[in-house]
Parts: structure tokens; C-alpha cells; sequence
């Protein structure tokens, strides 16, 4: 689940930095800005099915945190 | 739920106008490094945008240039012309309305019936259904429907946000009443509860023009406006567009039987490649069948879907009968869907200024 989900960031964002992991804090990644974010948005909505408002996800700040929003509003 | 089936309309023509003057992003000096705008480039799929730059020009004038090409190809006398129906966010003056002024300007009779309506991105689609409803019932039987927007003349050119994104353009779309015609459908929707996410905050008369409405502030890095340019909230806006068409579009297509496959075109508001590459997949309809004018005008807000049909698709939907979805979402918030065909469309070529 943990592994797959970093993949599907990565993906996304189009980076191949090895050190991303659950505990990244993702805003602070140099490949971040309002496009990856929107790019993230778009992949949760594609692969989880959840549809996350900007207030809502300008709250999260690691991988960890996602994976935890996602699962709680399955 | 709001969904109308209009009949007894046909859409005979439809007609575009753009500022001469164009802006490439590639040579943009707010959007960052060159990879930077590869990467805006790439993503957006916004190269070019008309803009009316210092030309004075207004929503206006692009408009009643694309309703003068139309009129003549269409071989309409000007005073059958019973109603006019203006959408547009930026108007000539705050008082009175500018469909008035175009009235006149147009030579239209004083007998005329017209109204001017405040909407974005999804204004074509409403005012398509506004001009139907006016002419269903068969009094008036024939009406323009002009919609045009200088919306980057509303954008701060220190503002990477918004700036790179938008274009400016004047449509013209005539309609006439036609017994047992099958007419036009549609979907249609609002959130003001999201009013905020694209807003020009001062100059009306919640928060009066003053003195501070002109001070330039940083509202995040490389976002710098005053209060009279709007803001543009993307992420909200990315949110919405991606949940609300493909919803839209699907209840229409589900209400009227409308058999998904046998559509030539699924025309999107063009806000930018990603966001509608998007919609498109939800709605399952294949790339080819979603034209794109992003690359050449940019997101011109209430223009961009007339302004697709006429820079794309000209040569074919001038010859052959075509059948249409076409959605608009954005400010308000606000959405409409509607599905048309057409048969030998009127389509002059677009017209520079």
C-alpha cells in the first residue's frame, strides 16, 4: 500500500528522487510547486477515487499524512 | 435539477473576433527559469494568447466585429434581429449595460429585446439557453447571442497565477426559431459558495473603489495584484472543474438518452490541457473528438468554446451535420452543459483587430 502509493506520487509529480518516502515533508521537495499539487489532486481522484478541496489539502504535509486521508475517507 | 429541453431552435451560425496583438509565453518574464515555462508550456498547453494589450480595445468591439462577419455571411437584414443577448464580465462601462450601446452600434431595431449577463466561463452556455428560451415560443424569431471578455485586461501581469493563462476574443452566435426543430438541451449549475475562489474584490459596491484598491501587494511568490485584478484560487478551481463537468455532462447525456458514441465533438471550456485532459477521461470520450484552441488564444473565459469551434473545426462544420457537447465551468461558480447539432454551420473565418 505504502509502496505503491509512493510510486503513484512520484508518477505524478515526475520525479525520480529515491528519497522520497512517507515520512517526506513533499511541500519542501525542490520538484514542488502548484502544478505537483494539482498533479497530486488529480491522482488521488484517479487512483482512490477521493476528491480532496484545496483547504483541505494545504493541511498535509508529509506522504504519511496523505495516505492517512485517504484512507479515512474511503 | 436544472435541465431544460428547449425546442423549436437551430443554431445557424457561429463567429469570432481576436486582438491582432499576441503574447508568447515562451518569452514570458513572470512564469520563471525556461524550464520553467517548458514545463507551463507543457502542462497547459498554453503558448500563445491574443490580448488586447494597450489598444484600447474592448469586449465590445471584438464582438460586434464577429457579429458583423456573421450577419453578412448569414445574409440577415438587420432589423429581424429581435433579440440580443451580451455575456460578458467586462463591459464598456458600469452603467448602462453594454448590450444597449451594441444594439445601437449593430444598427438593430429599437424594437429589439436586450439584456446583458454577468457570467465567465460557463456564460455561453447559459446565454445559449437564455436566447432559446426567448425564442422558442416563436414571437421572436430570430437573435444574437454575443459573448466576448477582455479577462486579462482583470489579470495583474506581475501575477504568474493567472496572467500566462488567458486570452481575449468577441463570439456572435445567431439563432433562429424553426418549428419542430429538435432544439437544444441542457444542464446547468451554481455554487456561490464558491464565489471567492475567482474574485476581483474591489470596485463594486461591497468594497468601493478607494485609494488602497491600487496598492500592488505579494500574495504568495511570484503572485503580486491590487485589489481591482482578480484572484484566482487554482487549486479550488482545478477541484471543481474536475468534479462538476464531468458530473454535468454525464447527468445530461443520462437524462436524454444521449448515446455518448454517436457525438462528433465534446467541446470543454479551454482552461488548460491538464485540467481538461482530465475531464475528458472521466467523461470516456476519446482524445480526438476533444478540439483544443489553448495553444493559439489561451483560456479567453466565456469565449472559449465558440472561439474552439471556429479556429478548429470550420472547415468541417461547415459542410456536414454535427453533433455537439459542449460544457463551460468556472467562475460563480458555475457550469452548464448543452447538447446541439448543426447542420452546415455558418462559420466566417476569424477576424483580427
Amino acid at each position: 500500500m505504502e509502496q505503491k502509493f509512493i510510486t503513484l506520487f512520484k508518477e505524478a509529480i515526475d520525479s525520480e528522487n529515491d528519497q522520497i518516502s512517507m515520512d517526506t515533508r513533499f511541500r519542501e521537495l525542490d520538484e514542488w510547486d502548484s502544478l505537483a499539487a494539482l498533479s497530486i489532486i488529480a491522482m488521488l481522484d484517479e487512483e482512490y477515487d477521493i476528491i480532496i478541496d484545496g483547504n483541505k489539502f494545504q493541511k498535509l504535509e508529509t506522504l504519511s499524512e496523505i495516505l492517512n486521508y485517504i484512507s479515512e475517507n474511503k | 435539477m436544472a435541465f431544460q429541453e428547449i425546442k423549436n431552435v437551430e443554431i445557424k451560425g457561429i463567429s469570432a473576433c481576436v486582438p491582432q496583438h499576441v503574447e508568447d509565453n515562451r518569452n514570458s518574464k513572470i512564469i520563471g527559469s525556461n524550464e520553467d515555462i517548458e514545463k507551463f508550456i507543457e502542462s497547459t498547453a498554453i503558448l500563445k494568447r491574443h490580448t488586447v494589450s494597450d489598444s484600447g480595445l474592448c469586449s465590445s468591439d471584438l464582438c460586434v466585429k464577429a457579429a458583423q462577419d456573421l450577419i453578412k455571411e448569414l445574409g440577415w437584414s438587420l432589423d429581424e434581429i429581435d433579440v440580443l443577448v451580451f455575456v460578458t464580465q467586462t463591459p464598456d462601462y458600469q452603467l448602462p449595460a453594454t448590450s444597449s450601446i451594441l444594439q445601437d452600434r449593430l444598427g438593430l431595431s429599437n424594437e429589439c429585446f436586450s439584456i446583458q449577463i454577468s457570467l465567465g466561463c460557463s456564460g455561453w452556455v447559459y446565454g445559449l439557453s437564455t436566447l432559446s428560451a426567448l425564442l422558442s415560443t416563436g414571437s421572436m424569431k430570430k437573435g444574437l447571442l454575443l459573448v466576448g471578455d477582455t479577462v486579462t485586461m482583470t489579470k495583474s501581469p506581475l501575477d504568474k497565477s493567472t496572467y500566462p493563462l488567458f486570452g481575449d476574443a468577441g463570439t456572435a452566435t445567431a439563432i433562429e426559431y424553426k418549428e419542430g426543430a429538435d432544439g437544444i438541451k441542457f444542464h446547468t449549475g451554481t455554487d456561490g459558495s464558491g464565489y471567492k475562489s475567482i474574485i476581483i474584490e474591489d470596485g463594486g459596491y461591497r468594497n468601493p473603489f478607494s485609494h488602497d484598491s491600487l496598492e500592488v501587494k505579494k500574495r504568495e511568490s511570484g503572485i503580486f495584484r491590487n485589489n481591482l485584478q482578480s484572484h484566482l484560487n487554482g487549486t479550488d478551481v482545478f477541484v471543481f472543474g474536475i468534479t462538476k463537468a464531468p458530473k454535468s455532462i454525464k447527468a445530461l447525456v443520462e437524462k436524454y438518452n444521449i448515446s455518448i458514441e454517436s457525438i462528433d465533438y465534446l467541446l470543454l471550456h479551454q482552461a488548460n490541457k491538464m485540467m481538461n485532459d482530465k475531464i475528458r477521461k472521466k467523461v470516456g470520450v476519446e482524445e480526438s473528438k476533444v478540439p483544443y484552441s489553448l495553444s493559439e488564444y489561451g483560456n479567453t473565459s466565456s469565449c472559449s468554446i465558440p472561439l474552439t469551434i471556429v479556429s478548429q473545426l470550420r472547415e468541417e462544420v461547415k459542410e456536414k451535420n454535427k453533433k455537439y457537447l459542449a460544457c463551460g465551468f468556472g467562475v460563480g461558480l458555475s457550469w452548464g452543459t448543452a447538447y446541439f447539432e448543426t447542420e452546415n454551420l455558418c462559420c466566417p473565418p476569424i477576424s483580427f483587430l
